[in-house]
Formats: C-alpha cells, sequence, structure tokens
C-alpha cells in the first residue's frame, strides 16, 4: 500500500533560526492508520504536524532538505490551500479557531471558502454536525458551548472538506478530564467510521491512549527517537528519558518492582493482564508506610456559606463552606463554568456574594476594596500575558510596590529579594520578551510575592504545559511554599496536579461544594469524578484489580512515593540556577 | 453580563430583516438626516427612530455608556457652535429676536437657540439607527451584505470578525483590569485622573498581547480551512431579501424623496417659523 504520509531523510530549519527544528525524519503512515505524535515542547513534534499541513514553511518560512509527500503532493508546493482537502487540521485553542458566530457557520466555513452554494452547504453542515454529535446545537454561540463541544465543531469544521488525513495538535490541552477522555473516543470513532488516517500530537500520554492507536512515535530534539507499538514502547525507558510522563498504573507497576512485558498489553488498563504484577503491588501497598498526615496551622481564610447570583434567581455558587490553613498547598477543582472563577473572583473583591461571607485572618473582608485586599491575597492570572506590561523585568516586578507608594530604596531590595527566591535572578536586567514562557510565568508570580501577600492564588498554573515545564513550575510552587510559608490556591482542572502537589482539594459542580478531601479519595469516588467531569485516575482500577481494599490509601501512598522519584528525575534547580533566598 | 454595543441574538422583526436592508436604511436614513434642516421631518424621523429602538427589544443597558459618550460630544458640540458662531440661526433665519443679554456683548437670539435645536435633533435621528443597526445586525450577516453591495469579501470578513470578537476582547479586558487592580494599581475614581490615565497603559498592553496571540491563532485557523483561496466566496449566513426587506426598502427611499420635497418646498434646507 502506498503510505498516505511519508518523509524521507527530511530535514527542517525556520529561517529565523541557525539550528534544523526537525533532523533526518524518517517516518511512513499507511492510509487508516492511528498514530500518536509524543515529545515535550521544543522537541519538535508541532513544526512536524506543521509541515503536514504546509503551515511550514507557507506561513512561517523555512527551509527543508529530503523529501515529504502527503497524500501524493509536496505539501511546500501545494500550499496551505491545497493540502486543505487532504489534511484536515484541528488546533489545540479551541476557542480561537471558533471562527463562526454559530456553530453552523463555524461547521460551514470552508465550505464558504470554496464559494459551496447555500443549499448544498447546509445539507452538508448539518450531515457533518451529525457526525460530530453537534446537530442539537447548530445555533449556538461560542459562549453558549463547553470546552469538549468546541472541539466537536473544530473536528467538524476541517472533517466537512472530505479531508483524508486528521491532524490534531494537542487536542486535550485545554479540555478538561472527561472531556478530553470523550474527545479521544470520538477521534476514535470517526477514524473508524470513515476510515481517515489519525495522526494526534500529545505529550498526555495517559489521556491520549484512552483508545487505542497503532504506533506512538516519540521525538526529542527534532529527531524521532522510538516509533513502536503502544505495548511494546511502554516497556521500554524511553519515555522516562525523554520527560514523557507514561500512564500512572505503569509507574505503579514499576515502583512495585516489576518489569513490564509487551504481551501483557500495558498500553490499556482495562485490557492488561494484571496476574504477573499484583502479588508485587499488593506486597509493595503493604509495605510502604501512610504518609503522615500534614500539620494544619491556623486558619487563614474561612469561606462561610457564600452564595451568588449575577441575576436574581440564577445561582452561580450555592453555599460554599470552607476553610484554608496556613501553609496549605490546595485546589479547587470542577469543570468550566463550576464556578471556580467566580469562587476567585469573590475571593478578591471584583465580585461580592449575595449572601455568605469571607474572613481573612478571622475579620470580614467585605469592607475591604479590591486594592486593599490585593495586599494580602495575591492574584496570578493563567497567562502571563494577561499580566505583564513594563518592558523590563525589575519594573515589572516592582510595579505592585510603586503603584503602592513604597519608597525607592525598599522597591529595589524586596524586588532584588523576590527575584533570586523566583530564581530569576540571572536575568534582572533583562526585557521581559526575551524570556521565555516559563520564566514570564515566574515574572508575573514575583510581581506578585514581591507584595507579600498571606494567600496566593494561582488561575490554571500549568495550563498547556508538558510534564517537563510542569514539573519545573509546581515544583517552584512547592518550593515557594515550604521556604517561604505562604498559603498557595490552584485552580485548576489538571487531575496529576491536584494529585501530586495538594493536600486538599475542593471540588465544585455546578455551583455546589461537592467534596473537600485529599485529591487520592476525589479520583476514586466515581460518583464525584462524574459530577465534576473529572476522570477516576487509572491507580484506581489496578488497586481493585491487585484486591487492594482501600484504593484510596494506595494512591496516596503511591502519590507520596513517586514524589520523591520525580524530584530527582527532574532535580531540584531548573536552569541550574540558585534557589538560596537571600537577604 | 451585558456587554456593549454588541450583537444580541433575539426575535424580533428587525433582528429578521437581511442586513443588507438595514445597510441601506441606515445610510439612506443618515444621508437623509444630513441633508435635511427641515424640523418638521427630523421630528418624524426622531418618531420613527424612537419607534424602531422600541421595537427592537434593545436593551438601554446595552447602549446607555455609548449614549453618554454621544451626548457628551453633542453637548460640546452645541457649545462651540454657539462660541464660535453666536449668530448662525440669525443668518439662517433672516430674523433677530433677542431673549437676553450675555456676558460679552453676546445676545442670545431665539433664533440661534432654534438653530441648535435642529442640530440636536439630527444627532437624536442618527443614534437610534446607528444602535439598532449594531445591536441587531448579525455580525456574519453583515459582513454577507457588505459583500453583496460589492465590498470585496476579505474587507467584509475582517469586519465581521472584529465585531465577533469585541466581546471576547471586553471579557478580557475586564478580567485584566480586575487583576491589575488587585496589584495595587487602582483605576477607580479614587485614583487621580492623571494616574489612572498612565495606569490604563497597564491594561492596554497585556490587552494588545493576548489579542495578538488570539489574531495568530486565529487567522492560521482561517486559512487552514481556506480562507482566501478563491475570489469568490459564498455566505452561510446570507438571508435572502423578504417582503418584509423590499417594504422596508422601499419605505426608506419613498421617505427620503418624501423629506427632500418637504425640506426643499419653499427653496430652502431650513424650516423657518420665523417669517
Amino acid at each position: 500500500m502506498e503510505p498516505i504520509i511519508e518523509f524521507k531523510n527530511y530535514t527542517f530549519r525556520y529561517e529565523s533560526q541557525t539550528e534544523p527544528t526537525l533532523r533526518d525524519i524518517n517516518l511512513k503512515i499507511d492510509p487508516g492508520e492511528k498514530v500518536l505524535v509524543v515529545g515535550l515542547s521544543g522537541s519538535g513534534k508541532s513544526t512536524l504536524a506543521h509541515c503536514i499541513n504546509a503551515l511550514n514553511p507557507c506561513s512561517r518560512p523555512g527551509r527543508s532538505t529530503g523529501t515529504l509527500v502527503v497524500g501524493g503532493k509536496n505539501p511546500a508546493e501545494a500550499g496551505v490551500f491545497g493540502m486543505s482537502s487532504i489534511v484536515g487540521t484541528v488546533l489545540q485553542d479551541t476557542d480561537g479557531q471558533f471562527i463562526g458566530l454559530t456553530v453552523a457557520e463555524d461547521l460551514a466555513f470552508a465550505l464558504e471558502n470554496d464559494d459551496v452554494p447555500q443549499e448544498e452547504m447546509r445539507e452538508r453542515v448539518l450531515s457533518v454536525a451529525r457526525d460530530v454529535g453537534m446537530e442539537a446545537f447548530l445555533d449556538r454561540s461560542p459562549g453558549e458551548l463547553s470546552g469538549g463541544q468546541k472541539q466537536r465543531v473544530s473536528m467538524g469544521g476541517v472533517m466537512v472538506d472530505d479531508v483524508r488525513v486528521l491532524l490534531f495538535d494537542e487536542p486535550l490541552a485545554n479540555l478538561d478530564p472527561a472531556a478530553g477522555k470523550h474527545a479521544i473516543a470520538l477521534i476514535d470513532e470517526i477514524g473508524r467510521e470513515k476510515n481517515m488516517t489519525i495522526l494526534i500530537i500529545e505529550h498526555r500520554l495517559e489521556d491520549a491512549l484512552y483508545r487505542a492507536v497503532d504506533r506512538i512515535v516519540v521525538m526529542n530534539e527534532g529527531r524521532i527517537l522510538a516509533d513502536a507499538p503502544p505495548d511494546e514502547l511502554l516497556c521500554t525507558d524511553v519515555l522516562n528519558r525523554v520527560g514523557i510522563r507514561e500512564p500512572l498504573y505503569l509507574t505503579a507497576i514499576r515502583h512495585a518492582g516489576c518489569t513490564l512485558r509487551p504481551d501483557d498489553h500495558p498500553s490499556s488498563i482495562e485490557r492488561m493482564n494484571l496476574k504477573p504484577y499484583r502479588d508485587a503491588v499488593c506486597s509493595w501497598y503493604e509495605q510502604t508506610a501512610p504518609e503522615a498526615p500534614a500539620e494544619t496551622g491556623k486558619v487563614v481564610l474561612s469561606v462561610r456559606d457564600v452564595s451568588y447570583e449575577y441575576r436574581s434567581g440564577e445561582p452561580v455558587l450555592k453555599n460554599i463552606h470552607f476553610d484554608i490553613y496556613e501553609g496549605e498547598m490546595l485546589a479547587i477543582v470542577g469543570k468550566n463554568g463550576a464556578g471556580k472563577s467566580t469562587l476567585s473572583s469573590l475571593i478578591c473583591g471584583f465580585l461580592t456574594p449575595t449572601s455568605g461571607s469571607i474572613l481573612l485572618d478571622g475579620s470580614d473582608i467585605a469592607p475591604l476594596s479590591v486594592k486593599e485586599r490585593g495586599e494580602r491575597i495575591g492574584l496570578v492570572m493563567q497567562s502571563p500575558n494577561q499580566m505583564i506590561s513594563k518592558p523590563m523585568i525589575r519594573e515589572e516586578v516592582g510595579l505592585g510596590l510603586v503603584a503602592r507608594g513604597v519608597p525607592d530604596s525598599q522597591v529595589t531590595q524586596r524586588v532584588d529579594n523576590t527575584l533570586k527566591i523566583c530564581g530569576l535572578w540571572p536575568y534582572r536586567n533583562w526585557p521581559v520578551g526575551a524570556l521565555s514562557f516559563g520564566q514570564k510565568k515566574r515574572v508575573s508570580i514575583a510581581s506578585i510575592l514581591v507584595i507579600k501577600p498571606r494567600l496566593l492564588i494561582l488561575d490554571e498554573p500549568t495550563a498547556g504545559q508538558d510534564y517537563r515545564h510542569y514539573t519545573e513550575i509546581m515544583e517552584f510552587l512547592r518550593r515557594l511554599n515550604r521556604e517561604t510559608g505562604i498559603t498557595i490556591l490552584m485552580i485548576t482542572h489538571d487531575m496529576h496536579l491536584m494529585l501530586e502537589y495538594t493536600d486538599r482539594s475542593i471540588v465544585l459542580a455546578d455551583g455546589e461544594q461537592i467534596a473537600d478531601t485529599t485529591p487520592a479519595y476525589v479520583l476514586t469516588d466515581s460518583s464525584i469524578c462524574e459530577r465534576a467531569s473529572l476522570k477516576e485516575t487509572s491507580l484506581y482500577p489496578l488497586a481493585i484489580a491487585c484486591g487492594i481494599s482501600r484504593p484510596g490509601a494506595f494512591v496516596e501512598r503511591f502519590i507520596a512515593c513517586d514524589r520523591e522519584n520525580r524530584r530527582n528525575l527532574f532535580g531540584e534547580k531548573p536552569h541550574g540556577e540558585p534557589w538560596e533566598v537571600q537577604g | 453580563m451585558t456587554r456593549l454595543i454588541s450583537y444580541e441574538k433575539k426575535d424580533t422583526w428587525i433582528h429578521r430583516l437581511s442586513g443588507f436592508t438595514k445597510l441601506v436604511f441606515f445610510l439612506v436614513w443618515c444621508i437623509t438626516s444630513a441633508l435635511t434642516f427641515d424640523t418638521r421631518v427630523l421630528v418624524v424621523m426622531l418618531g420613527i427612530g424612537v419607534f424602531i429602538f422600541l421595537s427592537s427589544a434593545t436593551k438601554w443597558k446595552q447602549v446607555d455608556s455609548v449614549f453618554r459618550v454621544i451626548l457628551f460630544f453633542m453637548v460640546l458640540n452645541l457649545l462651540f457652535i454657539f462660541l464660535f458662531s453666536p449668530y448662525e440661526g440669525t443668518k439662517i433665519y433672516g430674523t433677530r429676536t433677542e431673549l437676553a443679554a450675555l456676558p460679552f456683548g453676546i445676545r442670545l437670539t431665539a433664533e440661534q437657540l432654534f438653530y441648535e435645536f435642529n442640530v440636536m435633533l439630527k444627532y437624536f435621528t442618527v443614534v437610534p439607527g446607528v444602535f439598532i443597526f449594531l445591536v441587531t445586525t448579525d455580525p456574519s450577516e453583515f459582513a454577507a451584505s457588505l459583500n453583496g453591495v460589492g465590498i470585496p469579501y476579505s474587507v467584509s470578513y475582517a469586519v465581521a470578525i472584529t465585531l465577533r470578537y469585541i466581546p471576547d476582547v471586553q471579557d478580557d479586558y475586564r478580567r485584566i483590569r480586575n487583576a491589575q487592580e488587585a496589584r495595587g494599581l487602582d483605576m477607580s475614581v479614587k485614583a487621580k485622573l492623571m494616574t489612572r490615565i498612565r495606569r490604563v497603559a497597564s491594561i492596554i498592553f497585556p490587552l494588545l498581547f493576548s489579542t495578538m496571540e488570539k489574531i495568530e491563532v486565529v487567522s492560521n485557523a482561517m486559512e487552514l480551512r481556506g480562507f482566501g483561496k478563491r475570489k469568490k466566496r459564498s455566505w452561510y449566513a446570507k438571508k435572502p431579501l423578504t417582503r418584509t426587506d423590499k417594504g422596508v426598502i422601499a419605505f426608506v427611499l419613498l421617505f427620503m424623496a418624501a423629506a427632500m420635497i418637504v425640506t426643499w418646498a419653499d427653496g430652502s434646507r431650513f424650516y423657518n417659523p420665523f417669517q
């Protein structure tokens, strides 16, 4: 069979860069195959995808050597338009690629550009809407849809062109765990039904493997490091070497001292033959001491029976009630629209509760203005680009102090100190524009820390980050928490984050607080997971299959043990910078 | 949350009109209002404007802040007319009915007041039209109509997509402003005007950068789905002209003709109650 995508000794270098981003790529994909491409950011996996749909070199100029043939054409010659009828690309930003004002218009976009008459267009839109299960939502605007639904529309929007290849660029990045699961299932169904070739670029391996794939291609530093069926690949140490997170249940089995074998189908916990591993896992569980519960300090923030309505009769939050203790790291989780952001807006004072009260160190903060609250409660937004307004790092970090009228000498001292804590000291005189995303993130955290708040609220601190950057940011926050004693509240739908870095999770669903307990218990409780659009951790079925009576305890022990390992894996000092707190 | 001056889906006969009709109506209406100074015509136009505004079920909240800005400029305009040309009315109407003596030897005349009243009426005849057009026209359909009257589709689409993202940018603005205020950059009325103006920059730059990021994604997404591939493009949202549409277009054209006849019947743009 003629491969539909074939790279032969392919090398690609962006014009703006001196080194090639892709080197000696040899990759053959047959029609109807389903291939998962994994790798860290910067490994070249997105570049590879954009060479296939011709965004490289047509939108971002670059030079290539070797050959690339996609559906019998050379993308560089066929151009983005030429390729758009062969390859349908679904981008990771579900909002950004929703171009139309309604679902129907967005689905029709490619047809409109092809000057298809209105009658025919309506028929084809309806039929593709059925394929992706959105026929009941044709008149809805993007604001009325969930992330998962928007992604269905994006999929439909490229399928309407009768493409042969579907290319997904990090399809899980903006979805909550449950929606991600549905997305992977839908991709699988569509691929089978329409017999399409599917290429998924993703670094969340476990979630992507929710449905079987034929092959996994591992990329690292522009090269293909491995190209193998999942069962084989998961038995090697390639993923660990590259810094891609393997499925958690496999990590647990390895922890128990077992060696994985491809014949046992390790790529899926449901299909996996666990017999050979069962005894080892059980004895590991029995031998591992449970982690001592952390001591709780005094209450920093107390949310008392808080409710909020945008309009009367339409409650967004109902009777939220919890305490946050000094030095804690905790998470507020729940799907989009569950009320997480509203809750943080209430705490910061952007909104006023309809009823109930919020106490900070025992006193009601209702009379305090946004600015006054800001001195004690710091808010870091999701993207650093939403906060940074000064060209130089020092200026940006000092902005909050200058605005509060702190004398210059003190500003310099506090800024220097904060830059050291945040590992930004080597870059202190750099322009912000020269920093990487992760560094900018730290600048935005530093610019809040400098005000010395009691409580730090972070909105989706790791959104869109791969495992290495995720670990880097989270380890930074953990150190901050341990060394400065600052209390950290994170708003997230990242299950790994809550499991690995928080002591407690407050779960919201449809404006109600449905749980306030350890993450290990949240993620082993199927009813909570379902209501909050979370996904049970894969450690749960493992524990059940191994006959462990308290899966929650199993998860807790494993996580404690895994924390140590991860620290050893990535080291304590990203970029080799000194962490010492000086001054 | 109510957003400023952005399209809101509703089901009134005005919403059901084609964007083309609304565009034609809006243009003819503005031209008529610009040409005539006939008070009777203006009053009728104001009445029709108010009627249209009411029947479009537009909430006052959607437009009030923009309305205030317009009002501000109108007052400024009227004031300047008076300062620079206090006897404009006298010149136009050919009589001089002094009402009061003002400082600097300026006399307040009934003619001037009447003239400025007409200018004000002109503002008010156009304003509801602008609002209705913006809040009742689906941006995509508007693009389709622009393209329909001969404007290149890339330009039409650019207009539509700008309108489409206005609400998103407004949301971003609100979020960024909140976060910056929590950092201590007070932008409420408590801060001094100059400080406030300087601090607005701390919203504008982040807003600009996040918008630029979005634009890159959107333009890639559009290109990947073949935007700009052909010379012509069809429109999913284009509405065929209904009988109501034709009726409205006929009405506004006839109205313009009638208004012109009434206005020029006495050989002048102005209606003169003083002679």
